[in-house]
């Protein structure tokens, strides 16, 4: 699946045949080669390389503490993760991570963009302010959380003390169970932007005339949205949930930062797993364990896609 | 057209909007505010939503115990050559992709866009050995290659979004002038792109200025740390010092807050040309 980078140059190379309204010269092949080159280099020997590397580490015992013996194991580092009591809960994990922090995500993202569709005074200001977690990183984010979630002196248990909602300082990150749900809530609250960005962007490329027409075939506003606009940008929709599906599936930051995955590895998912697996310089159960999110991914993409297909035909 | 939004709806649009925007300031607001508080006043109970007194206490610790200046050059350093070189070399293979239809073009595609899926942990341990090899442990170059890796395939696809927006007209007509195609790129379509080439630097920059776990990896001596690996090493020890940290956060976000709402327009483009095109 994955083209190496001198296949790609060489299949470039053979691809000059003519094109419909200009010509393909060689020398235009030599030029897409040389363009490209720099770009696959760097990629090819930092990223692809060290990538089939680990790839191959999934099948050897490859501890940091013996790299003069590595055997190959086949698929032992596979078993060795599958009979450990946190896999099912870690996978479990990182399901309900996806789906806890993604549908909020979408949901209040969408009613950002529906709020932001039309021009008001101050719009690109109140969309520059609320948009500024983008530039922060998903490590600080965890930490701005971690303190605000502390349970001493965090400002969430005095704000829930002080309007009477607990009596007593919540144990945040101190339980799995509402570790997990803290993690999720900065979560949400940092993913929000995206999509309201995204959905901002498809609800102005439906042009006004198509709204006006179902307004005039004597759509209300809320059919307007669920039977012209939404249908209209479905395709965005679907590819933006499904790169976010992926995303946040692979989005360990915040969770390290706030738990580490504690306490008592209740709160990993299979990304932070692999954190504490490569810190502990396990590298084949590691990698063992990037094929495995891959394959769950990939399968993942190919269900959703052909559901998706199948609804969209009939 | 006369806006027939019914009273109620403007109601819930203003008060939902208002409502997020607080939310989203708060967790800002917070880290600032405990970063001004006196560092005897931050653990505190009852909690204090102004300081008693403002205080910079924790900002000169952070650059008297530890040697916070060194790591912000040291993330500044990194990231905008990185940055840089990135953004150059994208340039040349989002021109390619924009422009020309070949064959294996789709797969081009696919091979950038594969890069951001597989888990990133899986390659730390060769990157470490390989880098053991050729001598760039701990070495802020040998970081500023990973970096520029790193960035490089989803800036090309930023570009491409950008280049598509610039007709193919104005580059022909300067090669029918005679320049060659590198000059006419160079000459003619880099000061239209201009905005769009500094938006693909800021965000790359951004990305750079913020990425942990490779400089974790392969970043060991206290001087080369940039401030992300300074700010985990600061989580690691068993009680963190939370004003020196919430210092730390300030410091650590404004630029990249400051850069990004300055090109936030175009980065926003960027970003969305690449998912609404798919």
């Amino acid at each position: 699946m994955m083209a190496t980078p001198h296949k790609a140059s060489r299949a470039i190379a053979a691809s000059n045949r003519p094109r419909a309204h200009r010509p393909f010269t060689g020398r235009t092949a030599w030029t897409i080669v040389g363009f490209l080159a720099p770009a696959f280099l760097f990629v090819a020997i930092f990223t692809y390389y060290p990538l089939l590397v680990g790839g191959r580490m999934a099948f050897h015992q490859w501890s940091l503490w013996n790299l003069n013996e590595t055997p190959f194991v086949g698929l032992g580092n596979f078993r060795t993760l599958i009979v450990d009591p946190l896999f099912t809960h870690t996978m479990l994990n990182s399901a309900l991570w996806v789906i806890g922090s993604l549908i909020p995500q979408f949901v209040i993202g969408f009613l950002i963009a529906l709020g932001l569709r039309k021009k008001f005074r101050f719009r690109g200001l109140y969309q520059a302010v609320v948009f500024y977690p983008w530039a922060v990183s998903g490590f600080l984010i965890g930490i701005l959380f971690r303190w605000m979630f502390n349970s001493e002196f965090g400002v969430v248990n005095d704000l829930l003390m002080r309007t009477g909602i607990v009596d007593t300082p919540v144990p945040w990150l101190a339980n799995p169970k509402l570790a997990f749900l803290a993690v999720i809530i900065a979560n949400v609250w940092y993913g929000v932007a995206f999509f309201a960005i995204m959905i901002l962007a498809a609800l102005q490329s439906v042009p006004d005339e198509l709204r006006e027409a179902a307004a005039i075939d004597g759509a209300g506003r809320y059919r307007t949205l669920f039977q012209v606009v939404i249908p209209t940008i479905r395709s965005t929709l679907v590819l933006t949930v499904l790169l976010r599906v992926i995303w946040i599936f692979n989005f360990p930051d915040i969770i390290f930062a706030m738990t580490s995955g504690g306490p008592g590895n209740q709160t990993h998912i299979a990304t932070t797993w692999m954190i504490q697996f490569t810190q502990q310089g396990q590298y084949g159960l590691a990698s063992a364990l990037g094929f495995i999110v891959v394959g769950v991914l990939t399968v993942f993409t190919g269900i959703y896609l052909a559901l998706l297909s199948r609804e969209g035909k009939s | 057209m006369i806006d027939r939004t019914p009273n109620y709806l403007r109601f819930l649009k203003v008060f939902g909007l208002g409502l997020w925007m607080l939310i989203t300031l708060f967790p800002l607001y917070w880290i600032l505010l405990t970063s001004f508080k006196r560092p005897d006043q931050i653990a505190e109970y009852p909690v204090r939503y102004w300081p008693r007194e403002f205080s910079l206490d924790n900002y000169a610790s952070l650059f008297q115990k530890a040697d916070f200046a060194q790591y912000m050059l040291n993330s500044l350093t990194v990231a905008s050559g990185a940055a840089l070189v990135a953004t150059s070399i994208a340039l040349l293979s989002g021109y390619v992709l924009s422009r020309f239809t070949f064959r294996s073009k789709g797969a081009v595609m696919i091979a950038f866009l594969v890069t951001q899926m597989i888990p990133a942990f899986i390659a730390l341990g060769p990157l470490y050995q390989m880098f053991t090899t050729l001598g760039l442990v701990d070495s802020r170059f040998g970081l500023v290659l990973i970096y520029i890796a790193m960035t490089i395939p989803f800036s090309s696809i930023m570009l491409r979004g950008f280049f598509d927006n610039v007709p193919d007209s104005l580059e022909e007509a300067a090669m029918v002038d005679g320049l060659t195609r590198m000059s006419a790129l160079w000459r003619v379509i880099v000061p239209v792109m201009l905005p769009g080439i500094i938006a693909t630097f800021i965000f790359n920059f951004v990305n750079v200025w913020n990425e942990l776990f490779l400089s974790v990896t392969l970043i060991n001596s206290d001087a080369k740390k940039t401030i992300p690996t300074a700010l985990n090493g600061f989580i690691s020890s068993f009680n963190i010092e939370w004003g020196p940290m919430s210092a730390a956060a300030v410091l650590t976000i404004l630029p990249t807050m400051v850069l990004f709402a300055f090109a936030s327009r175009w980065i926003v483009a960027g970003l969305t040309q690449g998912a609404t095109k798919g």
